[in-house]
């Protein structure tokens, strides 16, 4: 057992810095460093600068031309794309359909898509939540009939992000309505462009457009975009939420989001004195900090499972469920940091090269959007009640 | 001891509550928000024929005699339609400290128009650096004339944009942070010299930065004591802080309702997701958490005019640490119960949620209170 980094892995490190670094378009760094929305263009150049590296899809092994970083490596190359404001890696083509399609798709599949994925040349977006079915995913309805060499896909999916932006989706759609909910559920990948699918935006609580709804009327998707095998979708769902839940611990930004906080409890004041000199304040940041290094170490301590091979289990959901819950303690004291200053709402603000000033120091108008919105992590990728369902039920036995 | 309403009471209280339900829909709130000034003159009008405006003031102030708890009872109520009308800023905090510290010729000026409904106020304290510390004022008000002139700067000044006065907290002597050493002006809304920046808030009222460039007001602006005003606006700020635990009581009753509702109806896996014990529980725990808030705003209200002034501190501290608190828990519980609709700006919740928080950042969060409380608490 050794906490140091080896020799190898040093040098890997300064080699992602130096790459980072040279690499990562500075308007891009400093909206990431800013707290500003990006747009479609930000994140594919920045993915597209990976995929020419072969770092994109980086947890992907060789064989399907990933570049098969250790744990160590990827732990690495998480933490310093996140010191360095890198924008977050869009998941669902690279953590998400990507590893479903070298999983379970055939040759032909493999061979058309996953090369984009890798290169960033298309944007992927998620068909899994529906109006009706929500923790009870299995319940979905929209779907799919066979014509022939097509199906015809009915219905609609919601909290889908960044569809507005994607050029495919892949989707959870119910082949056979007879059988039991698990049992009638295929995996389809269908263009966003194809003739009968309309999005329409979702504005969040702090007034941004993130999701969408997305309604497929008479839509027709070749048979050949099947994923698997007919009704046996529900594998490949699962399979793909247990990858989803692995990255949604966000450690290297939660990380990040502290030493943010840090930097604000400096700059404000607080009877003349910076308020990190507060103790009660203080110890709340030093108590966060804490967290965030237990979670930290759990996450490690998987890693290091599945660096001698073994599978990440059901315990993942508890790295969701803690690092959701410390990814709204930091925007939840920021605020706190901020005080009355957080009331301003400058939507304006949040995109670079509006010309709007910002109403006390440059930081403030960010904490109440961003607490708000940060509510979602505890609600999306299988809520925090789900995931301590199987927790109780897959590790206790409950 | 009876913790009753009175009858009297009782109509304000059904009055409020028809008025939140008529006028205060969730979509007639949202147009309101949107429109130019935010608040609607028509409802202001309302209130004035209500007698809202004037309940809490005295007989001889032109009022009709009432106080605390009737503000409690329709803060409550605009708290359960998150109503938008300025009558935080223009009558508990402007009336306020006009009817505590003015003159015979400030309060025939002012009060009656405020009560009629034809002048509102706004309060201008915030500064910069001055987070939740009343007496941390830098801008300066200095001797012209048989007058002054007010130089400095302002921030988050809630309705300037429709004030017709501003009351302002200015230094006239002592050093940074000084109790002593503060006096109020009464200042025109559209003075000479004053330049103002406007812009919504996060629940949708409106708030200004303000610039004050050698503002000149005569002698008669002073509204009580020069030097001596910290006692006056400490007083004030404590009745505003009861004010607005008493609309987070109806918003937290408004928004458990909401979370009540949905998850007695939203099915998941078959049943309504109600039948969860893990939702079960979390909605008992809302529930309780509103009923403490209710308590701590009864008794805050109760105790706010006591003769001493560290029960009226304490009364107003406790309650605003259980409001911070209470609100927190039942605004994150409610987003979370709903799911990602309770993070859409679609449903009512997100928006309680919203009114809920900034209610706890205005005045003193929760940890400010508690540090209050602590220090005039382990004196005693």
């Amino acid at each position: 057992m050794d906490l140091a980094f080896t020799p190898e892995e040093q040098k890997f490190a300064d080699e992602v810095r130096a790459f980072v670094r040279s690499h990562l378009p500075a308007d891009i760094r400093d909206k990431v460093k800013n707290g500003k929305h990006l747009i479609r263009d930000d994140y594919m150049r920045w993915q597209q600068a990976l995929g020419k590296q072969g770092w994109l899809v980086y947890t992907w092994p060789k064989k399907h031309g990933g570049p098969g970083f250790t744990p160590a490596e990827r732990y690495i190359f998480e933490n310093i794309c996140a010191e360095e404001h890198a924008p977050g890696i869009i998941p669902f083509g690279t953590k998400m359909v990507g590893p479903v399609i070298y999983t379970f798709g055939n040759d032909e599949q493999k061979a058309k898509f996953l090369e984009p994925i890798r290169k960033s040349t298309v944007w992927w977006c998620q068909g899994y939540s529906e109006p009706g079915s929500g923790s009870d995913l299995a319940s979905l309805r929209t779907k799919a009939e066979k014509q022939g060499d097509h199906y015809i896909v009915n219905g609609s999916k919601t909290w889908n992000t960044m569809g507005h932006w994607a050029d495919w989706i892949f989707c959870l759609v119910r082949t056979d309505p007879k059988a039991k909910p698990q049992e009638g559920i295929s995996f389809l990948l269908i263009g966003m462009k194809t003739p009968g699918i309309t999005v329409k935006p979702i504005i969040m609580a702090d007034g941004g457009h993130e999701v969408n709804e997305v309604f497929f009327d008479n839509v027709k998707v070749p048979v050949a975009n099947l994923v698997g095998k007919e009704n046996e979708g529900w594998t490949c769902a699962k399979f793909l939420l247990a990858n989803e839940r692995l990255g949604i611990a966000a450690v290297p930004q939660s990380k990040r989001g502290v030493a943010a906080l840090k930097a604000i409890a400096r700059a404000e004041q607080e009877n003349g004195k910076p308020l990190i000199e507060n103790q009660s304040f203080a110890e709340k940041i030093a108590d966060l900090e804490i967290q965030v290094t237990a979670l930290e170490y759990t996450e490690l301590r998987v890693l290091s499972t599945m660096a001698h091979g073994g599978q990440p289990g059901p315990e993942v959901s508890g790295l969701k469920v803690r690092g959701s819950e410390i990814q709204q303690r930091i925007t939840e004291l920021t605020m706190e940091a901020v005080g009355e200053y957080a009331a301003p709402y400058l939507p304006g603000l949040l995109w670079q090269g509006s010309n709007e000033e910002p109403v006390g120091p440059a930081h403030a108008h960010l904490a109440a959007p961003r607490y708000f919105n940060t509510r979602k992590t505890t609600i999306y990728g299988g809520s925090n009640e789900i995931q301590k369902g199987i927790i109780s039920k897959m590790v206790l036995g409950l | 001891m009876d913790l009753s309403l009175s009858d009297e009471q009782k109509q304000l209280q059904d009055a409020a509550e028809r008025f939140v339900r008529d006028k205060y829909t969730f979509e007639n709130r949202r147009k309101i928000a949107a429109t130019e000034k935010g608040w609607l003159a028509e409802n202001w009008t309302q209130m004035a024929e209500l007698g809202w405006l004037g309940m809490a003031f005295s007989e001889e102030d032109g009022g009709y005699g009432g106080g605390p708890i009737e503000t409690m009872i329709v803060m409550e109520q605009f708290g359960k339609g998150l109503v938008l009308e300025p009558f935080l800023p223009t009558v508990v905090l402007g009336g306020g400290m006009i009817a505590k510290a003015g003159s015979k010729a400030q309060k025939e000026a002012l009060l009656p128009p405020m009560i009629e409904g034809k002048k509102q106020f706004a309060f201008a304290w915030l500064e910069r650096q001055s987070r939740y510390n009343l007496a941390d004022v830098s801008l300066k008000a200095t001797k012209e004339g048989s007058g002054w002139s007010l130089a400095g700067h302002k921030g988050v000044v809630y309705n300037a944009v429709s004030a017709d006065n501003i009351i302002v907290l200015a230094r006239t002597s002592g050093g940074a942070r000084e109790e002593k050493g503060l006096t109020l002006f009464v200042v025109d809304g559209k003075a000479k010299g004053i330049t103002r920046r406007d812009y919504p808030t996060q629940d949708a009222l409106r708030a200004s930065e303000l610039t004050f460039d050698k503002v000149s007001v005569g002698a008669d602006a002073v509204l009580g004591k020069v030097d001596d005003a910290f006692g006056v606006v400490e007083d004030a700020v404590d009745h505003a802080i009861v004010a607005l635990c008493a609309e987070a009581t109806g918003c937290m009753d408004a928004i458990n309702a909401a979370t009540l509702e949905y998850i007695k109806t939203r099915k998941q896996f078959g049943v309504p997701i109600g039948k969860f014990q893990v939702l079960q529980h979390r909605m008992v725990d809302c529930f309780t958490n509103a009923q403490e808030a209710r308590s701590m705003t009864l008794m805050a209200s109760l105790k706010i005019d006591d003769k001493d002034p560290v029960v009226r501190r304490k009364a107003a501290s406790g309650a605003k640490v259980q409001i911070g608190k209470s609100g927190k828990f039942c605004g994150q519980s409610a987003v979370q119960m709903h799911g990602g609709m309770g993070v859409t700006d679609e449903l009512s919740v997100s928006h309680y949620f919203k009114r809920l928080t900034m209610i706890d950042l205005m005045f003193g969060n929760q940890q400010h209170h508690l540090t209050r409380y602590s220090n005039l608490a382990m004196a005693a």
